[in-house]
């Protein structure tokens, strides 16, 4: 392979607006609105906060340092710190195969809502319509009968929108891309935020979402959550961080990045907050009820969002704008997911871009395009996200800080942590202390674990959303471990092209400058 | 809105977008360092 200058991020705004771009995504602006009231309303910022500072924030700056210091996509990058590391990093890699190919489809879903919105289609009853006209799902999991053309078209389309972008490149493609996408997304999610607290009943929204019940804290699940929500919306865990950071300078800043990524994504995640509880104070004074409870996720977006819109005044500018907003955060985040997986095969390869992009890329789409579009996609896109989420993200983020951090000094002393502490802190505009290393080699790795021992227990206690266990371990089960056993292959299969370019010239280089 | 509720949605917003409007500030005063030539990729100067 023609030894290729690596590509680079165009300048350093570049770099956090594609960051902030795939921090921020659907699960922003539908998981945390309920997820914080569900917390202790008002309370659920302790835990939250101290989510972002002992693990949330500790793990960003650990994933863009090696993105940075190795300049490689995970399963390379992985495999200098530590060789069995290269397992975790094609985990990864095929963890964000699964969520490529459904997270597309809930874009492909918002895309036809931003017409709906115009002629508020969806007509008295928003659930029948989004489950029977729109979806046509099947009356049982697991039975796929036909395909739904409403969300075929709409999912090609979000691909070659996809593919696209990723063939410009760093610069020219993801970078461009999200210098419009990022500041639209804001301009928009505003408008919004000031329409929804000028609504009649907006107060009560909010009363219901900042009132504090402090006694949430001492709920174990409160805190659980509140780590989940954090390693969740900050897109760490599955590789994409390192992805982007190994296209960076070799002396561009970490530190004061990963502060200022962190604090925006839990910055448009409050302001999501606000408005989804002033807008859910609309419709509970206008139907003279209250705030009772809030389903996150499709359920608010899909469901009480169109009821809410045909309710009120102008609701077809409101709709546009929200399901828009909803199109730009998932479509920068699935880009940066996208090409975690273009990276690592480009990275083993050398295969040039375009050729990843509509090779590997294209295979990704096809799957997606594929499997989803069917009256029985809605099931299987339930359970392989949450089952992906909580043995594949989860999980796969603990075993990189236990491969990556704690093998290497129980085998043979050698803190690794130390090592990228040095060389963040060489460039850096915040200087980390030893609070870093403690949070990410103890703190991070028990609240991991916790979250995944209170979601095993709940997945032994009953099936997920009732599906029956034959589906689940087809759609759930068999994906997360999946995802698992082809990280473990991968990495085991000779790579002696990779092993040759991923030779030392780089380390060379890195510990002579730093 | 009561008291309590209007208290913490000061507290959360001044927390997390302060901290956001100090870590922009932080990072503006810290330009990243020029990138040395791309010369020494051939010519590795040892470490």
């Amino acid at each position: 392979m023609p030894n290729q200058p690596r590509e680079q991020w165009g300048t350093r705004a570049g770099f956090l607006l594609a960051a902030i771009g795939s921090a921020i995504g659907l699960g922003n602006i539908w998981r945390f609105p309920a997820v914080a009231y569900d917390g202790g309303g008002g309370a659920f910022l302790l835990p939250y906060l101290i989510a972002l500072l002992t693990a949330g924030l500790p793990l960003l700056i650990m994933e863009y340092t090696i993105g940075r210091k190795y300049r490689k996509s995970p399963p390379a990058a992985f495999r200098r710190l530590i060789r069995p590391g290269e397992a975790v990093g094609w985990w990864q890699v095929a963890i964000c195969f699964v969520i490529a190919t459904y997270y597309a489809v809930i874009l492909s879903w918002a895309v036809r809502y931003v017409g709906f919105s115009v002629g508020q289609q969806w007509g008295d009853d928003p659930g029948a319509f989004l489950f029977g006209d729109f979806l046509r799902v099947a009356e049982e999991p697991g039975s796929v009968s036909e395909y739904v053309p409403g969300v075929l078209w709409p999912l090609i389309a979000v691909w070659v929108v996809v593919l696209v972008i990723l063939a410009f490149g760093i610069r020219r493609g993801i970078e461009a891309a999200n210098k419009i996408f990022i500041p639209l997304l804001v301009v928009f999610f505003l408008v919004l935020v000031v329409r929804a607290l000028t609504l009649d009943g907006a107060e009560i929204g909010l009363d219901a979402f900042f009132t504090p019940d402090w006694d949430a804290l001492t709920d174990g699940t409160v805190w659980v959550a509140a780590y989940g929500q954090i390693f969740f919306s900050l897109s760490i865990g599955f590789g994409i961080m390192v992805t982007y950071a190994s296209y960076l300078r070799r002396r561009a800043d970490l530190t004061g990045s990963a502060l200022v990524a962190g604090l925006a994504n839990s910055s448009f995640e409050l302001l999501a907050g606000i408005g989804v509880f002033a807008t859910l104070g609309f419709l509970a004074a206008s139907t003279g009820g209250q705030i009772g409870d809030v389903q996150g996720g499709l359920g608010l977006a899909f469901v009480a969002f169109p009821t809410i819109i045909s309710e009120m005044p102008a609701g077809a500018f409101f709709g546009v704008l929200f399901f828009g907003s909803l199109v730009i955060a998932g479509l920068s985040s699935l880009i940066s997911i996208v090409q975690v997986i273009v990276s690592a095969v480009q990275d083993r390869t050398g295969m040039n871009r375009q050729a990843a992009v509509f090779g590997v890329g294209g295979a990704v789409a096809l799957v997606s395009i594929v499997l989803f579009p069917t009256d029985g996609g809605l099931y299987l896109l339930d359970s392989s996200d949450h089952f992906i989420n909580q043995y594949g993200i989860a999980l796969a983020a603990l075993a990189s800080v236990v491969v990556l951090i704690w093998v290497p000094w129980f085998m043979d002393r050698r803190n690794n942590l130390a090592t990228l502490q040095q060389n963040a802190d060489a460039t850096s505009a915040v200087r980390l202390g030893h609070w870093w290393q403690i949070c990410l080699g103890i703190i991070t790795p028990l609240g991991l674990g916790w979250m995944l021992v209170d979601a095993l227990r709940q997945e032994l206690d009953e099936n997920y959303e009732g599906y029956s266990t034959g589906f689940l371990l087809a759609t759930g089960w068999s994906v997360a471990i999946g995802a698992l056993l082809i990280g473990v292959l991968l990495s085991l299969i000779p790579w002696k092209q990779a092993d040759r370019d991923a030779g030392l010239d780089e380390d060379i280089l890195d510990e002579g400058k730093s | 809105m009561s008291t309590s509720a209007i208290v913490m949605m000061v507290v959360s917003l001044v927390i997390v977008w302060g901290g956001l409007i100090a870590a922009i500030l932080k990072l503006r005063a810290h330009p990243d360092e020029p990138e040395e030539p791309p010369v020494v990729r051939d010519a590795p100067n040892g470490g």
